[in-house]
């Protein structure tokens, strides 16, 4: 009986959502060529929200579901906001008490190497 | 008899706001879905909490850390045609994965038309992307332990960098290898006709596809804030 209703929709839809999906996270991709700074961490936070709300909401249906169920499952995770706030203060708050205490790092980061290419060029 | 006067009557029930107060008190199953459905949302709904408790954990420690955090582009560079591209590898991974989601999304509309064979074919296409995917992780994290890097220190900065990306992608993995599984038993079962038996109902390519989605989801949140970050 329930079987007769289902997402039945027409494949053009998907194959868009798909070719989209491409670009963004071609765009995406592209954010790491890009200075580190304000206009860097928007872009990769649009391009990620602009593909999250892609695949919820076409490939996993949810635009087609009632508000009940949206409200239901969406609603939820807003309350990750509260945690993400909460714990980045936390997190603020260890690195003054770590800097007080311990004062700056000493660390000194080693360069990354890949692969047996770099010797040659890094000839003193 | 009376269930198609019921559904007629389901038809002109009320949308958006109005819907939503009807929905939850007109004394009936309040998610007009199978059950199967609603349940395998409100589990992706408890698994959205727990990758967000690992994010969120992996914030926290590298806002704390006062040891400077290692570059992940060039972290996860990979040698190609004689350079350093960066975070090419992890490029590369999110390309499958979104491939496999396009295969499931297809899956998931030739399961309703009750077209098997296409279905079993993409579904099982999905779970090769997704084993392609599993494989260049084992690979990327071969190589990362070879340099060095472990989940208490790495030489490249913070050791918190190494706790968060072995967790983090770890369990992404996990459930990857997971819906691997997963998919192929679905597979095989829509192949040898066994939800013939029980009315010829796909509804549950839809549901498999919805975990298959998620952990596409998933990615895009790492990506983002590990990868780019």
């Amino acid at each position: 009986m329930a079987s007769a209703e289902g997402q039945q929709h027409p494949l053009k839809i998907y194959y868009i959502m798909w070719g989209a999906l491409f670009i963004l996270s071609g765009f995406s991709y592209a954010t790491d060529f890009m200075d580190h700074g304000a206009l860097r961490t928007f872009l990769i936070l649009t391009f990620m929200m602009l593909k999250a709300s892609g695949i919820v909401w076409i490939f996993m249906h949810m635009g087609w579901e009632r508000l009940a169920l949206k409200l239901a499952i969406l609603g939820p995770p807003v309350a990750i906001l509260v945690l993400i706030w909460l714990m980045s203060l936390e997190g603020l708050y260890i690195e003054e008490t770590r800097l007080e205490n311990y004062g700056e790092s000493t660390f000194v980061p080693q360069e990354v190497h890949h692969g047996a290419a770099k010797p040659e060029e890094g000839a003193h | 008899m009376s269930e198609a006067v019921m559904d007629s009557e389901a038809a002109v029930e009320p949308d958006g706001k109005a819907g939503v107060v009807n929905d939850f008190s007109r004394d009936k199953q309040v998610f007009g879905v199978p059950w199967g459905k609603a349940m395998m949302w409100i589990f992706l709904l408890s698994d959205t909490f727990i990758f967000s408790c690992f994010l969120v954990a992996y914030m926290s420690v590298r806002i704390a850390t006062t040891d400077p955090w290692p570059n992940p582009s060039e972290v996860f560079a990979l040698q190609a045609f004689g350079h350093d591209v960066p975070l090419l590898l992890i490029a590369i991974m999110t390309f499958v994965l979104i491939t496999s989601s396009g295969t499931m999304a297809l899956a998931v509309n030739m399961g309703y038309r009750k077209n098997r064979k296409a279905t079993f074919w993409l579904m099982v296409a999905t779970a090769a992307l997704g084993a392609t995917f599993v494989s260049m992780q084992a690979f990327e994290w071969t190589k990362l332990i070879m340099e060095g890097v472990r989940p208490w220190e790495n030489p490249f900065g913070a050791a918190q960098f190494g706790s968060s990306f072995f967790m983090i992608t770890g369990f992404h993995g996990m459930h990857v290898t997971a819906g691997v599984i997963y998919l192929l038993v679905i597979a095989f079962r829509v192949r040898n006709g066994f939800y013939e038996k029980r009315g010829a109902n796909y509804e549950i390519v839809e549901i498999a596809g919805l975990y298959w989605h998620f952990v596409d989801l998933v990615w895009v949140f790492i990506f983002a804030f590990f990868y780019l970050w």
